[in-house]
């Protein structure tokens, strides 16, 4: 679906009141950003799987692929400001042909380095020397796996992912990954497959740690919990099972004042494919990009517009604000 | 129209409505014995789903079959523990059989 039609359905939400409305109501009206201590480098839309739950829409038919010359300008302005992490995301980040030069220049500048990475590609000859990339780069590995029973996780993600996932995992245990004592940190992103918000990141985490360590012999290091927010083909989900009015009016319901305290878009900057910023990867995929204005391009950067900039709401951000909060980070509040 | 409402739901915070210290004292009360504690969240939840459903509780049941999807508990182990309530119905009826069978002892000549 077209990012203005999905504008369109989310402005569309009966007596569910927008959560501009929401954010007024919590005086936190206008929602500033407090600087940018995340640079989160969405390196291109391409992926070798079509997840039914991807807000990226991403897939193997995607060609949107970031450009040396934008990456060449994120690391410009890493060297130039105390940005504390460097997220790497994507499609799957694997597939930029400039990934392993990025991450060798990103991993001299001594900061925080995630590469968000489904894992499946690695187990593919052409991606399999990543694993020493990462490790060699101690890049901090984040993956999805959204549940820890192989027929759940498949639904979502297409099958034999599960375990290609858990197979991966293996190897990268085998180098350290996820190992007691070792800094090499894998960590899990679990978001729920189907339309409900995930429990206490806690109890999961638990879980996870357990059923994975005992039924399949491996190891990580956290559990991030991740709300689906209603955009990209969770949206088209949502509306072809019937789903998105009580879902919406679940997240509303489910509205947390005390996570706008730590909504991660307050201290993130977003980059596209083509330099585009975003305050967020979901206003990404609507094609909302900063605003206010801030420069709307990485070529034009500017910190002193940037960093105090107002943030751009809609009423799927209602996904990050419910429960205990939800970010690329997992929950944003002590709530479990 | 029914007399249940799955919008209806999103009232049970209002419960408390002409009769707020009570009210606030439940959901203190309620709090406390459904969080987490010596057994998990997951544990109370799989009984809380299974006393909704041997007491069809509409409300509760649809709250506590999405908390134990939410928490990661499969269609089966939540059938599992539906057995089990199934099953302490089925004896608690067949137990109540001890007093009808003594009457009838009692009684017949």
């Amino acid at each position: 679906m077209e990012a203005r039609d999905q504008l369109r359905i989310l402005s569309q939400i009966g007596d569910i009141p927008s959560l501009s409305e929401k954010i007024r109501e919590a005086n936190r009206c206008p929602l500033c950003a407090k600087g940018i201590d995340i640079l989160q480098i969405n390196t291109g839309r391409r992926c070798n799987l079509s997840c039914r739950h991807c807000h990226v829409d991403a897939g193997p038919h995607r060609r949107e692929i970031m450009s040396r010359a934008v990456l060449e300008k994120c690391l410009d302005i890493l060297s130039s400001f105390p940005i504390s992490t460097i997220d790497i995301t994507g499609g799957a980040p694997e597939m930029n042909p400039y990934l392993e030069w990025f991450i060798g220049e990103s991993s001299r500048l001594d900061r925080r380095l995630i590469v968000r990475s489904n894992l499946t590609l690695l187990l593919e000859e052409r991606y399999r020397h990543f694993m020493d990339v990462f490790a060699k780069n101690k890049v901090e590995i984040v993956t999805s796996l959204p549940d820890y029973l192989e027929t759940k996780s498949d639904r979502q993600r297409g099958a034999g992912v599960f375990g290609k996932v858990i197979a991966a995992l293996r190897e990268l245990n085998s180098i350290g990954y996820g190992m007691k004592g070792s800094c090499l940190r894998i960590d899990i992103v679990h978001n729920p497959v189907g339309a409900y918000l995930p429990g206490s990141q806690a109890a999961l985490e638990r879980e996870y740690h357990e059923r994975l360590g005992s039924e399949h012999g491996v190891h990580f290091n956290e559990l991030f919990c991740l709300t689906n927010l209603p955009i990209g083909r969770y949206l088209d989900y949502l509306i072809k099972s019937g789903n998105f009015e009580d879902y919406l009016s679940t997240l509303w319901h489910s509205f947390n004042p005390a996570a706008i305290e730590n909504v991660m878009c307050l201290t993130t900057l977003s980059v596209g494919w083509d330099g585009s910023l975003y305050d967020c990867d979901f206003n990404q995929m609507l094609n909302l990009t900063v605003n206010h204005g801030a420069p709307t391009n990485i070529m034009n950067f500017d910190m002193d517009k940037l960093k105090n900039r107002e943030i751009v709401i809609n009423n799927h951000c209602y996904g990050c604000v419910a429960g205990c909060g939800s970010s690329c980070q997992g929950s944003t509040t002590a709530g479990d | 129209m029914s007399y249940y409402e799955p919008k209806d739901l999103a009232d049970f915070p209002n419960i408390t409505e002409w009769a707020q210290k009570e009210g606030n004292k439940f959901f203190d009360y309620y709090g406390a014995a459904t969080g987490a504690g010596k057994l998990t969240e997951r544990e109370k939840s799989l009984i809380a789903l299974t006393v909704a459903i041997t007491q069809n509780c509409p409300y509760c049941i649809d709250a506590y079959t999405t908390k134990c999807m939410s928490l990661g508990i499969s269609g089966e182990e939540m059938m599992e523990a539906a057995h089990t309530g199934a099953a302490m119905m089925a004896g608690v009826t067949l137990a109540h059989t001890t007093q009808m069978r003594k009457i009838i002892k009692k009684k017949e000549m």
